[in-house]
């Protein structure tokens, strides 16, 4: 999506040492497509962690082998193994089989960290749907409420809240594992930053200001989740 | 053709129905019927079935063996010609419609407001415009005295006016029997008197058909048509309250009555 462009310090006679300032720009570049990765990665994510988390908990003996699957998998294996495996593994697997499943490292970045954010999400759906009291759910039953609707006006509503401490933890961690993309030559931060560091040979300075960068986009991401969690469960808060 | 509008017949009937936890067996082929807008009160010792009965007519708890009733059709099986078969969940919606439950430790909707609560099944489940429910929101939270906290959540409220709450969200439902297992044995004494209160002027509708557990003896013997005491499963006396409270035939019911009444001695 976003092409690697040759900072201003790339020059053809190789390392000279430069301004750390110069370094800002492309770093900024970098880190807009860290923010652009977390940020669908985490949305796709806590999309599959519903899905799966729900699945896991269905009657539907299929749709819980599937989310059991699924889950055990994501969790059980390195996200490193799990990108490379759609980048570079399934569209081998999908020429034997006609179809073309080669994506854009984008893609493939987003896919491969929403995949492995949702499994450890999931998990965190089931626990809390499974903590809303039986009492509510026996309410709901008395009330008539179809299955369905119980869910999503009774249990969902009371669940979220408890998910959302969690869910915080889970998106730094998302930003902290979009630096694997860089492996698949997209060009976030940390893949900036290495580059920086090859023309430089600067490393103090870069990865210092990488690691700032970094922590400071995770303060920003926790303060976000924070409102989120203070929006979702407003009622809890009510006349207190 | 039966239903609960059918005026024939007792409204609930418990026929033989068996009930167990493993191997534990709760309702030993109980048999008990409630008359049509007759208010019953179930006493009798903690552990006796008295709940397990509510809970499987409000189809929370399956049962085991035999058959229920309610007006007539039975409730945990549906007609297949001649025979029954497990009911679905089809026959189960319909058959709830008929019942409303309230709760010991009033299982209000934490995330809803008072009136949210009182008009969230109506609309979601009944199909009831906002408006319309709102309005009969508002006239039950008038009958139970609550129209200044209709905006509060369950949390801001004390027990006794969560259980008042309670109590009227069931009745949105307008169901024509309404179950009541130890609605006041959460609360602190001061606060029984205003919920006891709200279910005395139910009392006095003649349609309505009251199951009631309690300990409230005195309560009891005021708003009952009938008492039954439970003892292991099993109705072990039953009859009116000047009966069963003044002169029991059991020595059970005479020794619960007794435990229950003054328990200093
Ligand atoms: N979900 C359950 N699992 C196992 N045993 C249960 C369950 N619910 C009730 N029981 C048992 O059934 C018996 C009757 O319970 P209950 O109807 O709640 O009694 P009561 O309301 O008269 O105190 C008790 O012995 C209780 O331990
Ligand atoms: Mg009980």
């Amino acid at each position: 999506m976003v092409p690697v462009r040759p900072g201003p310090f790339v020059s053809d006679c190789g390392v000279f040492p430069m301004e750390w300032t110069s370094y800002l720009a492309p770093l900024s570049q970098g880190a807009w497509v860290t923010v652009q990765l977390t940020v669908y990665s985490t949305i796709l994510g806590a999309l599959c962690a519903f899905v799966f988390g729900l699945g896991k908990l269905s009657h539907n003996p299929l749709v819980k082998g599937i989310s059991v699957a699924y889950i055990e998998i994501f969790r059980g294996t390195s996200l490193l193994v799990q990108l490379f495996w759609i980048y570079f593994a399934l569209p081998i697997m999908g020429q034997a089989i006609g179809l073309d499943l080669r994506f854009p490292p984008v893609v493939a970045g987003v896919v491969a960290l929403a995949l492995n954010i949702g499994a450890y999400g999931a998990e965190v759906v089931r626990g809390a749907v499974q903590a809303v009291p039986k009492e509510q759910y026996e309410a709901a039953t008395a009330l008539n409420f179809t299955g369905r609707k119980r869910l999503w006006r009774i249990t969902l509503p009371q669940a979220i809240p408890e998910m959302m401490p969690t869910f915080g933890n889970l998106a730094v961690q998302n930003l902290k594992d979009t630096a694997l993309v860089s492996l698949i030559s997209l060009g976030d931060m940390a893949f900036r930053a290495e580059q920086i560091r090859n023309f430089t040979q600067d490393s103090v300075t870069v990865y210092t200001l990488v690691l700032f960068m970094y922590f400071g986009m995770a303060l920003v991401l926790t303060a976000c989740m924070k409102l989120l969690e203070r929006y979702v469960g407003r009622w809890r808060a009510a006349g207190r | 053709m039966n239903d609960a509008t059918d005026n024939r017949g007792p409204i609930i009937k418990f026929d033989k129905v068996v009930k167990r936890f493993g191997d534990h067996v709760v309702l030993d082929e109980l048999d008990f019927e409630v008359q049509r807008g007759e208010k019953v009160t179930i006493i009798g010792p903690s552990g006796s079935g008295k709940s397990t009965v509510l809970r499987i007519l409000m189809t929370l708890e399956e049962i085991n063996g035999g058959v229920v009733y309610v007006g007539g059709e039975p409730l945990w099986h549906q007609r297949k010609g001649e025979s029954l078969e497990p009911a679905g969940e089809q026959h189960l919606r319909q058959m709830r419609s008929h019942l409303g439950m309230v709760f010991q430790q009033f299982n209000l909707f934490p995330h809803m407001t008072v009136l949210r609560n009182l008009t969230e099944a109506p609309v979601q489940v009944l199909g009831v415009s906002k408006a319309e429910a709102k309005q009969r929101g508002m006239e039950l939270l008038e009958m139970v005295g609550l129209t200044d906290q209709a905006t509060k959540y369950p949390h801001q409220l004390s027990g006794g006016q969560q259980q008042r709450v309670g109590i009227a969200r069931a009745l949105a439902m307008r169901p024509k029997i309404m179950l009541f297992d130890e609605p006041t044995s959460a609360l602190d004494p001061e606060l029984v008197g205003e919920v006891l209160n709200v279910i005395r002027t139910l009392a006095d509708e003649h349609d309505l058909t009251m199951l009631l557990v309690t300990h409230e003896m005195h309560f009891a013997r005021q708003v009952s048509d009938r008492i039954c005491f439970f003892d292991k499963g099993r109705i072990k006396e039953q009859g009116k309250p000047e009966e069963i409270f003044t002169a029991p035939k059991e020595e059970r019911t005479k020794a619960f009555l007794k435990a229950v009444l003054d328990p200093d001695d």
